[in-house]
């Protein structure tokens, strides 16, 4: 395919998902589900291209999303919570009083400020967590991938157990946790952030770097006589991976709009690496395409699963609360076993193969015509 | 802190770390034998708590608990069977993957099967018997729990040094292919780590359970990766280490607890793994590998 | 600046109580090609693999263009096992990661082929380039450096034309038959724009004609990059054939060096290599 037509071709596509983001904010009350599943689902997508950044492309086996995302949540919590609110927020112990200063000042500012602020907000909470990923990439990254993965996720409790101890108490509002936090504006502001943070992935993993993190993934000792750095590159996914794990924290915390440290536990980042697998490990477009996928399926489309049926009288047997996580902890298990590719395998989405199915389509239709003429 | 209470906070350290020892020499083991982070170790270890609640609501402890070890292993095993073992050339990711699929499995089975609420643990009459010595009073469970897992780990050393099918698994642990090609059958030997893994799983989850009275889905993950701390402390692959390492944590948490860090009795772990795997990589009885270019 | 590129000095490599490098020292001059012969497990790629920075020998130094790249010591453990030679000689430690020593300028290839496997041979040759890139992360994701970057592209083409891999540069590395793959190493070793290449059997499973056209391709490179070789190799006629000096090594230690007919006649060589009938025993 020409290189004008596939240009078109992408404007084409994203115009048509900024339609329907459009529309659905304009018929929010009627599509309730859609809006809220779908938004959780591009939220999602940008921690799974996140994760997959570094697990998938960098093959660093790292498990730690979920303290990362707890930083930017939290973070993001802090600075966006109304100061009107903060007594209802913070009604055990009280908020430390320079955060309340600082709130007050920026309320004070001119109204274009509090306009960006949710944006400078959601890059505070990223720079947070990159700084706690530098601080603890020197450590971890040495280690073998087995010991990464257990070091990364032991991380994320230690997270987990600073944010919800009672010493946080005036700051994090300890294990009670932070509610009242501002959303999003509409779906189109979310789809925009989440854009972004997948454009910058997505073309940083083109680029000479990112193939870099491909060179440590297939060989090391190959990629470090080559002249890269290992721990250097390695130290780079593992930042760049946690400032967007920790945006789109911060964004989660702006959608559920209220959140505890529990909502930060390994549970989530299994349900990432979910995500991860069944798109498959090394393509972004994968990522992107399964969060949407299982999000919809989880929270919507198979939440019958968690219901009694009953057709005709006859109780379906199973189901019921807490089947649909079974079904989708067996569709883990049967992707790693028997379909370790997932939905993309290493490939990306691209026109060119677009263009090959429909023809490779068109020609089986076109060979079935063909050989019904012979006979 | 008087010496009464210092005394008994040891006490139940000792007690806490016993029954992380036994959990922890699954976790060496496998990973001696697979290199592989049996994150569903964890996860057996709970699901081994489910079974003593149903096996007790009808069954006198005499058979109840032969019965939990026997379902134990079995589910163990069966694990094995099912989700690593067809993954022996994959790459190390996707068998980690597996493990973490089949731990995911088990906590949501365990959610949909018996709900998320907090299950009441049967109380074994003469576990719970109380003593006293001087000022000290524990239920006999405490004390029961490190000499019993003194006395599993001498048979288990025992068998791993002294036995035919502990020699299989010494010479798979080194060298996977070599001792298949001396005509060591591998799944057989993998299979019986499982079991033995398992079988300590079952015995430390009765010991653990019965101090702490309730099981829910959860149960396993932290006690499971805080034994896997426990492994890599004392060295992974090694069973003295293991013990060592499970005793070592288990004491430590009791005093963070009792001196009101209780938050941080979890996060102390890991912040104890990341020290370890920094200077001392190979733990206290490990041996250090060179890698081959 | 003096003519030599590299100089081994005093090298013994210890693994606990097994020298595998017993006091090596050779020196290679500019654009020579120079082999290093031996045995199997005489402790050729060992040798290689100190100079590359893979392991830190116990003993000795490396200098590359006069400037010291590797230098250690016996210390801890080793202080007591040490066997070797030159033992209070050496006082320093400077240590080059491999990364580092690549970027001075020295390239490699490897004996069990390391391709990244699943990468296109364009990929691969491409991926060596991303070291001399001036770019940072950011500027590469914004594609400020797009010049840069074409220029990089160019390069690997040019690359790939060179060493006859244009037909195949769209294929994954480990699909490629074996000869095409050793090529494609030494295109992508070639890529880090090295001054002195080092080829670990670079021979190795190749048939008779393929090994006589290696040799032919081997001279090549060394006009067209105005290159330094060093090469480990078994294939006597390959070495016979390009070498300008011939190490050997037996057990760890050198027993001969010199040109290709010096070594030819050589007793010790021959002995090493045939063995020597154990008489009077």
């Amino acid at each position: 395919m020409k290189k004008s037509r596939k240009v078109i071709a992408s404007v084409l596509l994203a115009l048509l998902i900024l339609a329907l983001f459009m529309f659905l904010d304009a018929n929010k009350a009627r599509y309730g589900m859609a809006y809220t599943v779908l938004q959780k689902g591009i939220i999602m997508a940008v921690v799974a291209v996140s994760m997959n950044l570094v697990t998938g492309f960098t093959g660093l086996f790292s498990l730690g999303q979920a303290g990362f995302m707890a930083i930017g949540a939290y973070v993001t919590a802090i600075f966006m919570i109304p100061a009107e609110h903060i007594q209802d927020v913070y009604y055990i112990s009280g908020i430390s009083p320079a955060i309340l200063e600082f709130k007050l000042w920026l309320e004070s500012l001119p109204s274009w400020v509090q306009a960006i602020s949710p944006y400078f907000t959601l890059l505070l909470g990223g720079l947070v967590a990159a700084l706690c990923a530098a601080l603890i990439g020197i450590p971890v990254l040495r280690l073998k991938s087995d010991y990464l993965a257990i070091a990364t996720l032991g991380f994320s409790e230690i997270v987990r157990a600073i944010i919800s101890s009672p010493q946080m108490d005036t700051i994090t509002n300890g294990s009670y946790g932070l509610k009242k936090i501002p959303g999003f504006s509409s779906m189109v502001q979310t789809g925009i952030i989440a854009a972004v943070c997948i454009a910058f992935m997505v073309l940083l993993l083109q680029s000479t770097y990112g193939r870099a993190f491909k060179a440590i993934r297939e060989d090391e000792t190959a990629a470090e006589a080559m002249g890269i750095n290992l721990f250097k590159h390695k130290q780079l996914s593992f930042i760049i991976g946690s400032f967007f794990s920790a945006v789109a924290g911060g964004m989660l915390a702006m959608f559920m709009r209220s959140i505890d440290s529990k909502t930060f536990s390994i549970t989530l980042t299994y349900d990432i690496l979910l995500i991860v697998v069944i798109g498959g490990i090394g393509s972004a477009t994968g990522s992107i395409i399964s969060a949407i996928l299982v999000t919809l399926s989880k929270e919507w489309w198979l939440r019958f699963f968690d219901n009694p049926l009953s057709i005709g009288g006859f109780k379906v047997p199973l189901f019921r609360t807490g089947f649909r996580m079974v079904i989708f902890s067996i569709i883990l298990l049967v992707v790693v076993l028997f379909y370790q590719r997932g939905i993309m395998g290493k490939n990306e989405f691209s026109w060119e193969r677009v263009g090959n199915r429909m023809k490779g389509l068109k020609d089986m239709i076109g060979s079935k015509k063909g050989g019904a003429k012979d006979v | 802190m008087s010496l009464t209470t210092f005394l008994q906070h040891s006490l139940t350290g000792i007690s806490l770390g016993g029954s992380y020892a036994l959990i922890a020499i699954g976790y060496t083991m496998v990973y001696g034998i697979l290199r592989l982070i049996n994150f569903a170790h964890g996860d057996i270890f709970m699901m081994a708590g489910y079974f003593m609640i149903f096996a007790m609501a009808s069954l006198p402890w005499a058979i109840s608990i032969p019965l939990v070890i026997i379902l134990t292993v079995i589910l163990g095993v069966s694990i094995e069977r099912i989700a690593y073992k067809p993954l022996r050339t994959a790459p190390r990711m996707s068998i980690m993957i597996s493990a973490i699929g089949v731990s995911y499995l088990l906590q949501n089975l365990a959610t949909y099967l018996f709900t998320a609420l907090p299950r009441a643990y049967p109380e074994i009459p003469f576990l719970k018997k109380i003593f006293r010595i001087g000022d000290l009073s524990a239920s006999l469970v405490t004390l029961i729990t490190p000499i019993l897992t003194i006395i599993l780990v001498f048979c288990l050393l025992f068998l791993i040094n002294k036995t035919k099918s502990g020699m299989a698994m010494r010479a798979v642990s080194k060298d996977f292919e070599t001792a298949q090609l001396m005509g060591i059958k591998l799944n057989n030997t993998i299979s019986y780590t499982f079991l033995i893994g398992s079988f300590l799983a079952a015995v430390g989850s009765i010991l653990y359970f019965t101090d702490r009275m309730s099981v829910t889905p959860f149960s396993g993950t932290l006690p499971g990766l805080k034994c896997f701390v426990a492994a890599v402390l004392g060295g992974i692959g090694s069973i003295p280490g293991a013990v060592v390492g499970g005793f070592l944590i288990g004491i430590c948490e009791t005093f963070l607890v009792a001196f009101g860090y209780s938050t941080f009795s979890d996060a102390f772990t890991f912040i104890l793994l990341i020290v370890i795997l920094l200077f001392r990589p190979t733990g206290l009885f490990g041996e250090k590998i060179i890698d081959k270019v | 600046m003096s003519n030599l590129v590299l100089r081994i000095e005093d090298i013994t490599m210890q693994f606990g109580g097994v020298i595998a490098v017993d006091n090596l020292s050779l020196e290679i001059n500019k654009n020579e090609i120079v082999s290093l012969i031996g045995p199997n497990g005489a402790g050729k790629t060992t040798a290689f693999n100190v100079v590359t920075g893979v392991y830190a020998p116990t003993n000795g130094a490396v200098y590359f263009k006069d400037k010291v790249i590797t230098s250690n010591f016996p210390k801890g453990q080793m202080k007591k096992l040490y066997a070797g030679a030159n033992k209070d000689k050496y006082t320093s430690t400077v240590k080059n990661t491999p990364d580092m020593i690549t970027k001075l300028g020295m390239a490699r290839t490897f004996q069990n082929i390391r391709l990244f496997k699943e990468l296109t041979a364009f990929e691969n040759v491409l991926i060596a380039k991303h070291m001399r890139a001036k770019a940072n992360f950011l500027s590469a994701s914004l594609r400020i450096n797009h010049k840069e970057e074409k220029a990089m592209h160019e390069d690997t083409l040019k690359l790939l034309d060179i060493l006859g891999l244009t037909d195949v540069k769209d294929e994954v590395a480990h699909s490629l038959p074996y000869g095409q793959q050793r090529h494609l190493e030494i295109a992508r070793a070639l890529a880090t724009s090295p001054e002195l290449l080092l080829l670990d059997e670079p021979a190795a499973g190749m048939n008779p004609q393929e090994t006589d056209e290696l040799a032919a391709f081997i001279y090549d490179l060394r006009k067209k990059f105005d290159l330094t070789i060093f090469v480990i190799e078994h294939h006597m006629d390959l070495v016979m054939d390009i070498s300008d000096r011939i190490y050997v090594l037996d057990f760890g230690k050198l027993i001969a060096t010199g040109t290709p007919q010096e070594i030819q006649n050589n007793q010790r060589v021959i002995d090493a290599y045939l063995g020597v009938p154990e008489d009077g025993e």
